[in-house]
């Protein structure tokens, strides 16, 4: 029900004028195609399965040929597939984030914003996931990282972060379908009902599971939503932390350190934050959604973003603090080597994208520039990039041995997947936008008592 | 004369509606049901029916999924293939942990979702409140109580009267059981 509105928050969650039946109209008739998609849409989901097109090629060659078609050697054995695995998967946090966490927390601007964060998550998950099988160079037999008894007599090493990490990021797959699905049913059921075509009333029919809204349903379905934000909430914090352990139960050098864990997540958070204004600024635009994704949403996560920033700069400069600290001399010379060695210039500039360029988010005029704050979200994806590029490669090209340096220089088809990546995503994220209700139907009419009345 | 299933009365507003179950809970009426667009807190008091017990179903769940996930790493890693690596205990619980809360976690999350589901029955292909002629608008803007067929004081007639002219309701059906 209506929740008081605090004299702090000067925009409303919501635009004026809203009924049930409005906000039902405005996002149904997206997906029914009443009202017709946007020139940018046709051109988002073209390039998208252009670039797409581009990771069936690479797969394609990567299969024929294996993995020595990419920059890896040793030392640096670790490359783009890691780097690109963990990017898009703390892409996926923020969404997990607005729908799990900001639920128990109840703050009333996620509502609007939670349905496309939660499909982003989902889609950045299946992304990330591509990468470890490509990089296994035989995915027909990933299943050898599940354990099930076999001919071979062998089990997985459950001793190990990257088995922890199969398990972590398998279930956070299947979750996060599951929370997304779970929010979609009764907005499946309302597109059922307002669909004329017979072929759109079946497929919503299907999906809707015959969804009636009684009393007694509603009640179990409020209670299981909770339930799986009560669970999505500790699981979405352990992932990236098994991610973090990946590098942190290692022995290498700026990998080897405690930081890691509360470091990955505030830089996931960070940059899934990011990603959510990245798509949520273009989407109100060019669908006139500004009457639900208000400047509220868009200052709330710039906010988000610069908190969590805040934490990642923090991290970086713990680590060279570290690296003094330690008295090590590997530690010590892997921090010098990363401020002024070979990949400097790729240091320097993670430090401009996630150490400098947040700190305009203090300023309100940049928070409600929004053309401004969408290159920012912009750059600070580029940086969340760079900083897994930093922390991969830097550790790895200099290994405990002079005689077995060496450089790595990813390739054309490094490149070339990590783009179709990108694409895939795009072409999920631009489906999605225009078949399922971008934004949650059912939620968002709690907000309308909030509408003000002109 | 086909069969009733119920009798069912429109309302604007979730106010509106919880209202007019205090009103018909006072009349005298026990087997009331309601259709909303949006889930309205206070409808389990008004109406007066049990808390789901889904919770401790999915507590169970993840105890299980707990035990489940622990022991198969113990009964791999120190009875079905203990390795001896440099001496290092077989039973190195603290190694265990991420994957028992993975596995706690999807299993909770698994019973939560397929058990609201079917202690709801659905999925289900059909249900005569589908006859609602109406119906699009409730799954819109209308909030829908509806007095079933099973309810001892069952007369389509006077329940009519009662929610035109006691209840204000400006649209009265009645629904057909199939």
């Amino acid at each position: 029900m209506a929740t008081n509105v605090s004299p702090l928050q000067s925009e409303p969650v919501i635009g004026p004028n809203q009924t049930y039946g409005s906000v039902t109209d405005k996002i149904a008739n997206i997906c029914l195609g009443k009202q017709a998609p946007p020139v940018f849409w046709y051109i988002g989901l073209l390039t998208g399965l252009a670039l797409m097109g581009g990771l069936g090629h690479g797969a394609l060659w990567l299969f024929l040929n294996g993995v020595g078609v990419w920059g890896l050697n040793i030392p640096v054995g670790w490359g783009f597939a890691i780097i690109n695995f963990v990017w898009w998967i703390g892409i996926g946090h923020a969404g997990t984030l607005i729908s799990a966490i900001l639920l128990l927390f109840r703050q009333d601007w996620r509502t609007s914003i939670n349905r496309f964060a939660e499909a982003m998550t989902l889609f950045a998950v299946s992304c990330a996931g591509l990468f470890p099988l490509l990089h296994v160079g035989r995915p027909w037999l990933a299943f050898w990282l599940m354990p099930y008894p076999n001919t071979m007599n062998v089990w997985p090493q459950f001793r190990s972060p990257l088995v922890w990490d199969v398990f972590a990021v398998s279930t956070y797959a299947t979750v996060s379908a599951l929370f997304w699905y779970t929010g979609l049913i009764p907005d499946l059921a309302t597109m059922r009902d307002r669909a004329t075509g017979k072929v759109a009333k079946t497929i919503y029919g299907i999906f809707a599971l015959g969804w009636r809204g009684s009393a007694r349903h509603w009640e179990r379905y409020e209670i299981a939503y909770l339930m799986l934000a009560g669970l999505s909430t500790p699981l979405v914090v352990s992932v990236h932390t098994v991610v973090s352990f990946d590098f942190a139960v290692s022995v290498i050098p700026g990998w080897h350190a405690t930081l890691f864990p509360p470091y990955f997540v505030a830089g996931a958070i960070y940059s899934g934050f990011a990603m959510v204004l990245t798509l949520a600024i273009p989407v109100r635009y060019f669908w006139g959604l500004e009457d639900f994704i208000t400047m509220r949403h868009i200052d709330a996560m710039a906010k988000v973003t610069l908190a969590t920033g805040l934490v990642v700069f923090y991290g970086y400069m713990m680590e060279v603090f570290f690296g003094w600290y330690s008295q090590n001399e590997y530690e010590q010379f892997m921090i010098l080597n990363r401020m002024s060695g070979p990949y400097a210039p790729m240091y320097w500039m993670l430090i401009f994208c996630n150490g400098l360029t947040p700190q305009l988010l203090w300023f309100k005029k940049v928070r409600f520039n929004i053309p401004f704050l969408f290159v920012i979200s912009l750059i600070v994806n580029v940086g969340m990039w760079l900083e897994r590029f930093v922390i991969v490669v830097t550790s790895l090209h200099r290994d405990f041995l002079p005689s077995s340096w060496d450089m790595y220089y990813p390739t054309f088809w490094d490149w070339i997947i990590y783009i179709g990546s990108i694409g895939q995503f795009l072409v999920f994220f631009f489906l999605f936008l225009r078949f399922v209700p971008m934004i949650a139907i059912f939620e968002v009419k709690h907000l309308v008592p909030l509408s003000k009345k002109a | 004369m086909s069969k009733l299933f119920a009798v069912a009365a429109e309302f604007d507003s979730p106010e509106a509606l919880l209202e007019a179950i205090g009103k018909t809970r006072k009349a005298g009426y026990t087997k009331i049901e309601t259709y909303t667009p949006f889930p309205i807190h206070g409808l389990r008091e008004a109406i007066g029916f049990k808390k789901p017990i889904l919770p401790w179903i999915v507590f169970g769940a993840g105890l299980t999924g707990m035990c489940g996930g622990f022991f198969l790493e113990y009964w791999v890693q120190v009875l079905n293939m203990p390795y001896n690596i440099g001496g290092k205990p077989l039973n190195s619980w603290p190694a265990f942990i991420p994957i028992t809360f993975e596995t706690t976690v999807l299993l909770a999350s698994l019973t939560c979702v397929f058990g609201m589901l079917a202690f709801n029955g659905l999925p289900r292909h059909h249900h005569p409140i589908f006859n609602y002629p109406r119906f699009a608008e409730v799954m819109n803007d209308k909030f829908l109580l509806t007095i079933e067929a099973k309810d001892p004081k069952f007369d389509p007639t006077a329940i009519r009267e009662f929610f035109a002219a006691d209840l204000g309701s400006s649209e009265v059906h009645e629904v057909e059981d199939e």
